[in-house]
């Protein structure tokens, strides 16, 4: 059970409301226990962030902490304003509701690079998020949760702290102006202290003042490195993800679903799983079963032992068939040409190059589950997930109950990477509790039925096609096909289709800060009933492989310095970018000279308001090639906690590159080929490179940590490889083709 | 026939079939979920424990094979008083979602208590079978560098 879940009735509720074109606050007491602080009913305009009490300080984010530190870099945001201790401070997700809408997630809406984004855009972007309100937008992905929270989080703690300042004033008949706080407590000039636990019941009554947040030069949190909050817990057991939900009489299940993805059950014969001990029941679920058991393991015993008869998939059942279909999209007109600068009519030596790009599974540590408790027609979940609006009504939907029957706690959880934002887990879960009544019941994948059974990182075909003439590039113009994210993404979530261009497509690829004067983008969607979904860096995670190895092929044929190469494309379209760049040059050494049989490669990507570069040196062993070191260097402006920054930077370059080196999802008979980690396995610790990061801070706007580490990792490695080897990879896992040292 | 454990110096009598799997028996039927699965085949560490003192697959040792103590990550210290691993872990700042740690940790505390002062390539072998999908790699080997100067200064 959450902290928020055990907050007493003596607990008040400090909330702020952001509105279109300003931000507003209210401040009210609750009277009911948390986690209903707030009636969406009432108004979806309405935040509810802070939660003061005898026990001390809540930070309420809305936000799902899946590993990337978000809930408690939002919390340092209030704390800053509110002058309490970091120590006394706690965090928590909160309940589903609307107020915890994302409006940076509009951003990412206009068809223009992020680096050239102008004022206006930003601020017509935020406004389009606004609509996250009537949406549900109540999302954790796209690196946005700081972008989204930076101006709000810092007005939340500004406003409650002049609400508590002014309970004080009028218990102490002092003025307002003559009062400081400290550690959690408003300070008097004669010295008379009074606990913010002592103001919180008055200052809820209060019309709070609406206060700007204060300058940078007096910030005495944000950009120091605080222990994260959720940290004692995960060190020592006893952090309870959403896998460790256990409840009076709870039952675990398991799924055997059609590995034919979206293809139905045609018939079960269920006895063999109800002969193993300790299975109770099976539940048909049309595309699949769930085995219901005393434990876990006795569940996925008797899933096993059943022999379901699957109807074929509705899309082509192998792998050269499906890449067939992606390659023939290039036969039809693009879907998107999101840029098209400069004339075709360019000088120089063309060279072209085709990249082929695998699908990928998520495979966060903690298999997909939920725990569902069907009780006098409500439905209450305890769910690990990245968008809890949308389990919610999907829920409701696949019960047939009102939404406001549903109730939805959002546990801590162990990785995400974009397969938490689905609700598969959630509705399964939740039919299966339907059908025992008064009994909560805890659906949990197995392994091999999650790596089977997830909305893949689309595989994608690039055909890019170049000039360099006189030591720089000229012409680059590009051809993507794939399947559009946006197209299955956008119904499954919010029910409506995509229309226009499929930007996640394409980025990663039309919108890097390079000055090449033809520079031309085309996506082309591959239409696939195959599910897909986003990965960490969604479609930067394939394109920043196509666009930087390209770059690098570019810069082979001009004979130049691959890094110098870059750093002239970028100078002219962003300083922010070459700064990137300069900085891994001078951390790596670059010019330097290497030993025999070790080599240097770069890669730079701007994904999500943030350009990571990085340098990655592969050296020739006798066994192999071992990838040592790599140096990563990210501007995302300000930034609020650096070594939680440094986290995202390290992880993302781990996850990029155990993809490159050894992820791909297959398929054969229309099923997924990789089962469990053996088959399609991460980077472990002997294969891991030592990694140095550096924080630039130049860049005037926040940018995203989650994702941006991920794009230049597979890329800087391939790079490296062709530096040591002569060997272009222009296919990815990279195993296929080099021997590593893992 | 119930099985007796003793688990973190508590004896646990266990009536489940013998070939439930260890991991199973202390998440599923004792509610110590301290312990994790990730894979189910020995493959990604995360289930890790100590039978007497050795760090072991728990997903692959059944009830009924289960030789001497178990000690798990909620025996190994608390957040009022840590192990020494656990707190270097805190200094680094190690976790990210934390899934796999417990396993790590478990691992790591084996590692040390084997080889005092281990080096890299002892760090390599001993870890290799711990998979860490946010890629906390760099942090746990700084973190098993420090709990070992941390110990030999308490043992002094």
């Amino acid at each position: 059970m959450s902290r928020l879940g055990t907050i007493t009735r003596r607990s008040f509720l400090v909330a702020a409301a952001a509105i279109a074109g300003g931000v507003a606050f209210g401040v009210w007491k609750v009277r009911q226990p948390v986690p209903n602080p707030l009636d969406p009913s009432q108004g979806a305009a309405m935040n509810a962030f802070l939660v003061i009490d005898q026990d001390g300080i809540t930070v309420v984010s809305g936000r799902a902490d899946m590993g990337q530190g978000a809930q408690s870099a939002l919390a340092m945001l209030v704390a800053e304003e509110l002058d309490v201790d970091w120590q006394s401070v706690r965090v928590a997700h909160g309940p589903a509701s609307a107020a915890y809408y994302n409006a940076a997630m509009g951003e990412s809406l206009f068809p223009v690079p992020d680096y050239s984004m102008s004022d206006w855009m930003r601020s017509i972007g935020g406004a389009v998020g606004e609509v996250g309100k009537l949406l549900g937008t109540q999302i954790t992905g796209g690196s946005t949760s700081i972008r989204d929270g930076y101006e709000k989080m810092r007005h939340a703690g500004a406003s409650a702290r002049e609400a508590l300042k002014l309970a004080a004033s009028a218990r102490l008949n002092v003025p307002v102006a003559r009062l400081r706080t400290e550690a959690g407590a408003v300070i008097a000039p004669d010295g008379t202290t009074i606990p913010y636990a002592d103001l919180a019941e008055a200052a809820a009554r209060i019309e709070p003042p609406q206060v700007d947040p204060r300058p940078r030069s007096e910030w005495r949190l944000i950009g120091t490195e605080v222990p994260r909050a959720d940290m004692p817990a995960k060190v020592t057991g006893t952090q309870s993800y959403g896998i460790d939900t256990r409840l009076p009489g709870m039952k675990f299940a398991t799924l055997r679903m059609n590995p034919r993805l979206g293809g139905a059950m045609l018939g079960v014969d269920t006895a063999p799983a109800l002969a193993v001990p300790g299975v109770e029941r099976v539940i048909t679920l049309g595309t699949g079963v769930a085995v219901v058991a005393r434990n876990t393991w006795a569940a996925f015993q008797g899933a096993e032992a059943l022999a379901p008869d699957w109807a074929e998939a509705p899309y082509p059942a192998d792998q050269a068939a499906i890449m067939a279909t992606l390659e023939a999209a290039f036969d039809d007109s693009p879907n998107s040409t999101m840029r098209d600068d400069g004339d075709e009519d360019q000088p120089g030596t063309e060279i072209s190059a085709e990249y082929r790009l695998p699908y990928l599974a998520h495979a966060p540590m903690e298999p997909q589950n939920a725990t569902a408790l069907w009780d006098q027609g409500r439905l209450t979940l305890w769910s690990p997930n990245q968008s809890p609006l949308l389990q919610e009504s999907r829920v409701a939907e696949a019960l047939g109950i009102d939404r406001t029957a549903v109730t939805v706690n959002t546990t801590a959880m162990g990785g995400g990477f974009g397969r938490r934002g689905e609700y598969d887990f959630s509705v399964l879960a939740a039919r299966v509790a339907q059908e025992m009544p008064g009994i909560p019941v805890q659906l949990t994948w197995s392994r091999e039925e999650d790596m089977t059974h997830d909305f893949y990182r689309p595989a994608v075909i690039a055909r890019m096609r170049g000039k360099v003439d006189g030591g720089r590039a000229t012409l680059l113009d590009g051809q993507i096909a794939g399947q559009g994210i946006m197209g299955q993404l956008l119904p499954r979530y919010f029910g409506f289709s995509a229309l226009g261009p499929d930007r996640a497509l394409v980025e990663g690829l039309f919108d890097q800060p390079y000055a090449i004067p033809r520079y031309r983008i085309r996506g082309y969607t591959a239409e696939l009933a195959l599910p897909i979904g986003p990965w960490r860096s969604v479609g930067s995670s394939h394109n920043g492989f196509v666009m930087e190895s390209f770059i690098d092929e570019l810069a082979h044929e001009a004979g130049r310095d691959p890094l110098d190469f870059r750093l002239e494309l970028a100078r002219p379209e962003s300083p922010i970018a070459a700064g990137v760049l300069e900085a891994v040059r001078a951390m790596s050494d670059w010019d330097a000279p290497r030993a025999p049989g070790t080599a240097l490669g770069v890669a730079m990507v701007w994904s999500f308001g943030t350009p990571v570069a990085q340098v990655i040196e592969v050296v020739q062993e006798e066994a192999g090639i071992r990838i040592a070191r790599a140096w990563i260097a990210c501007d995302a402006g300000i930034a609020i906690d650096p070594q939680n920054l440094r986290a995202q930077m390290e992880g993302g370059l781990i996850y990029g590159l155990s993809a490159a080196v050894h992820g791909q999802i297959t398929f054969a008979d229309g099923m997924v080929e990789q089962r469990n980690f053996p088959d399609t396995d991460g980077l472990r610790m002997p294969g891991a490179p030592r990694i140095e990061t550096r924080i630039l801070e130049d860049n005037p706007h926040i940018g995203g940590v989650g994702e941006p580490g991920t794009p230049p990792a597979a890329p800087a490695l391939a790079n490296a490889l062709f530096a040591l080897t002569g060997t272009r990879a222009r296919e990815l896992p990279l195993d296929r083709t080099f021997r590593f040292i893992l | 026939m119930p099985t007796t454990l003793t688990i973190n110096g508590t004896a646990q009598v266990i009536d489940a079939p013998e070939d439930t799997p260890l991991l199973w028996v202390l998440r599923d039927e004792l509610g110590m979920t301290g312990t994790k699965f990730g894979c189910g085949v020995g493959a990604c560490g995360a289930c890790t424990v100590h039978i007497d003192g050795e760090a072991m697959r728990s997903c692959q040792v059944a009830l009924g094979d289960v030789w001497g103590e178990v000690t798990t990550i909620e025996g190994l210290g608390n957040p009022a008083a840590m192990h020494a691993v656990q707190a270097a872990w805190l200094r680094h700042q190690v976790a990210q979602c934390g899934y796999c740690q417990s396993g790590q940790i478990m691992q790591a505390a084996d590692l040390l208590s084997r080889i005092p002062d281990p080096t890299d390539a002892d760090i390599d072998e001993a870890m290799a079978g711990n998979l860490c999908r946010c890629g906390t790699y760099n942090r746990i080997r700084a973190a098993i560098h420090d709990a070992a100067i941390q110990m030999r200064e308490d043992a002094i």
